[in-house]
């Protein structure tokens, strides 16, 4: 067998020239005559970001990982570690990697950053599509029933059970039937489907081939974000190879199930998310959601029976039907089973996919797989779940366990899995805005609790941070989120509210600092902010002088630099790059 | 200025008897033309018997369409939860000020449009800046420099 190196090619890594990296191995290979021995695999994301990550795996031999590697280090790691065996030690993944992976349960991700997406005779060796062979020899009734006793949940956000999902679409009478899936991943802060979708792009595949088996569809549809350039380009390859496999079309494995997928790219638009907005979106209208009941299940595309799953609901399924249901209900936590992929991102140390037990605490996860804070003098303050229909915890509630039931007790919700953690130096009123001003401009304008109603919350939380609050503010701010909570009309409209409430029950503090002492304690609502230098802190390094982008920092010779009001756009460079914290 | 319309004829032609089609038609037009010209609006009514008004539902409702020329670049800057806390309103703001336009506009010399995106899915390497199709992330203002720079001499290379 061949020994591999691994190079990891999500968008992530191609940013960071990963391309380049490879093509420089393939050349320092030929040079040294070696390309019999090694094969270079281009792998999508592990998860964690470290520029680009390579991997040496020799046979009988330890895994070598190499972190944040550039063109100049590949001669170096060829001649010295693959001709002479010798590691390099300055580059080799430290204690974060470590960390990072060490208290993760991978499951979805297991094949993710291990092989290569596009070659589906390494999915097929990672026992790919034995799942779906397997399903096929079976009864529908008995898959549904299968994945309804693993307990497995929608992975999208809601949470409602995938088994009951799939039974009420089973039971629907039509001679036509769908199955969609939902890869319209619009949660700022969540990219754990796209990561999915371009490191292990046939297990979605498989899920969906299960799926549709069980629910009597036979034609398939990915709704896929057109953000995501590389998952459609990786997803189309897949579909093209299970297709020459026969894995998808007519007759599959032999059987008399037939079964196709067609990839729909969005167009940008958040509120294709939400079920009934996507499938108005792939019948080619504008994506406005419509009243429930009628539910997809009953009345979906096309007015026939479809049933919609998002991406790692599906990825969750062959490891259901291959290793049974008791397995993956002994993973998780009280009425949460299985595992949880969650997108840690924000003012942490190790950014990237942690995927744990349900059950975990948030502080295991951020403390454990991210490794604290990034800036260890500026404290942590709080941590965001769930995207714009979530909300921000504060410290206190970092025991909370990860399952739906607790999460929503919080106020929060488990959403697609979008973690951003936040420092002293993020405002929480600022925050609760710029979620409002998401929702106002995603808002399809279809009912008018969510058309109207966000944006008067918004145009009041402008004023709050302007300096412009008023004590009535905070009221008129939860009576109108409940107004809008009872009213809208679909869940994008229903969960808007959710960061202003839970930035007011847990930060209240802060608001009041906005409207009574016209303060941003954070110094980031620039309205309430004036920058001085400190001179008894300054150390005229100078640093701030040469990051600021309009010239109004002013600075002599060995004199403390000058702050001109008037140029300064408050973008707060200077702060950021300040070594000693003097600039206030 | 006239446009040639062939291409969008040829473009109309596959999609015909075909549903749920106006979104990838409208995709495959602008992959073509850059926008969405007001002449196909016409033609796509015409031939496959859609109502304008639901055209212009379509392009207006979706971030994804223009329907003015774009300039020779396209710079997207990501506002997402996890860039926004890592300075990304500041890096839109430089961007801004430096070529003189606010985001949905292009500069006068057709080189660059600037616009601001939800999320791109790269959190992890916040702020995310992408020219074109390229991610550049980790993003702060002597990078935009650094950037901007290339891009335009880029241009006068070609």
């Amino acid at each position: 067998m061949k020994a591999r190196i691994l190079i990891c090619m999500g968008t992530s890594g191609i940013s960071a020239g990963a391309e380049e990296v490879a093509k420089c191995f393939k050349k320092e290979l030929n040079k040294y005559n070696l390309q019999s021995k090694y094969e270079i695999i281009r792998v999508g994301d592990r998860g964690l970001f470290r520029d680009v990550l390579v991997d040496i795996i020799e046979p009988n031999e330890e895994r070598i990982t190499y972190e944040r590697v550039k063109v100049i280090d590949v001669p170096k790691i060829v001649k010295n570690h693959l001709k002479n065996g010798e590691y390099i030690k300055g580059l080799q993944a430290g204690k974060d990697y470590k960390q990072f992976f060490a208290r993760q349960m991978r499951i979805v991700l297991s094949n993710c950053g291990e092989i290569d997406p596009e070659n589906i005779e390494e999915y097929i060796e990672k026992d790919g599509y034995e799942a779906a062979k397997k399903a096929l020899k079976m009864k529908p009734e008995e898959i549904i029933e299968e994945i309804k006793k693993s307990g497995l949940r929608g992975r999208g956000g809601a949470g409602f059970p995938t088994g009951l999902k799939w039974e009420f679409c089973r039971k629907a009478k039509s001679d036509t039937k769908y199955i969609i899936c939902n890869a319209d991943e619009g949660d700022p802060g969540a990219f754990m489907d796209r990561s999915i979708l371009e490191g292990d792009p046939h297990s979605v595949v498989e899920g969906m081939i299960i799926g549709a088996y069980a629910i009597g569809a036979n034609e398939g549809y990915i709704y896929c974000r057109a953000e995501y350039p590389l998952a459609v380009k990786r997803l189309d390859k897949a579909i093209g190879q299970a297709r020459e496999k026969k894995f998808l079309g007519k007759n599959i494995f032999g059987s008399r199930f037939s079964f196709d997928l067609v990839i729909k790219e969005g167009a940008g638009a958040f509120v294709c998310g939400e079920e009934t907005a996507l499938i108005a979106s792939i019948e080619g209208k504008r994506g406005t959601p419509n009243p429930r009941p009628p539910y997809p299940a009953q009345k979906g595309l096309w007015g026939k029976p479809s049933n919609i799953n998002n991406v790692e609901t599906l990825a969750n399924i062959r490891h259901i039907i291959d290793k049974g249901a008791d397995w993956f209900s002994s993973i998780g936590y009280n009425k949460s089973k299985g595992t949880k992929v969650f997108a840690i991102a924000g003012k942490v140390k190790n950014t990237g996919l942690v995927e744990v037990p349900m059950g975990t605490t948030i502080r295991e996860i951020v403390y454990g797989s991210g490794g604290g804070m990034v800036n260890k003098k500026i404290p942590f303050k709080a941590v965001q779940l769930g995207g714009p229909s979530g909300g921000c915890l504060p410290e206190s509630l970092f025991d909370t366990p990860i399952d739906y039931e607790s999460i929503n007790e919080t106020g929060a919700i488990m959403g697609s899995g979008g973690m951003v953690i936040m420092d002293q130096r993020t405002c929480m009123v600022d925050i609760a805005r710029f979620f409002l001003s998401f929702t106002v401009a995603e808002s399809c304008g279809k009912c008018i609790p969510c058309r109207i109603g966000l944006k008067r919350m918004l145009e009041v939380l402008e004023q709050i941070s302007e300096g412009n609050g008023k004590e009535e503010h905070l009221k008129f701010l939860k009576d109108m989120s409940q107004t809008i909570i009872d009213t809208a009309l679909c869940g994008l409209g229903n969960t808007a509210p959710n960061p202003v409430l839970t930035t007011i029950r847990y930060f209240k503090d802060e608001y009041q600092a906005h409207i009574k002492d016209r303060s941003c304690p954070s110094h980031v609502c620039t309205n309430l902010v004036r920058f001085e230098i400190n001179e008894d802190k300054c150390i005229k390094c100078g640093q701030c002088f040469t990051v600021c982008p309009t010239g109004a920092i002013d600075l002599k010779k060995r004199e403390y630099p000058i702050l001109n009001k008037e140029k300064c756009i408050k973008c707060k460079a200077c702060i950021d790059v300040c070594p000693v914290m003097a600039i206030e | 200025m006239k446009i040639d319309v062939s291409h969008a004829k040829k473009i109309i032609q596959r999609y015909r008897k075909k549903k749920g089609i106006l979104i990838p038609l409208l995709q495959d037009i602008q992959a073509i033309y850059g926008y969405v010209p007001e002449e196909t609006v016409g033609l796509i009514s015409k031939e496959l018997s859609i109502y304008p008004v639901d055209i212009y539902g379509v392009t207006t409702f979706y971030t994804q369409f223009h329907l003015m020329p774009q300039g020779k670049h396209t710079i997207k800057v990501c506002q997402g939860t996890a860039c926004h806390v890592m300075g990304g309103k500041g890096i839109l703001n430089c961007i801004s000020d430096k070529l003189g336009i606010k985001d949905g506009e292009t500069t006068e010399d057709g080189r660059f449009s600037l616009e601001r995106v939800a999320c791109l899915g790269c959190c992890g390497m916040a702020p995310v800046v992408v020219v074109d199709e390229d991610f550049h992330g980790n993003c702060n203002f002597q990078k935009i420099d650094y950037l901007l720079n290339q891009y335009k001499s880029k241009k006068e290379e070609s």
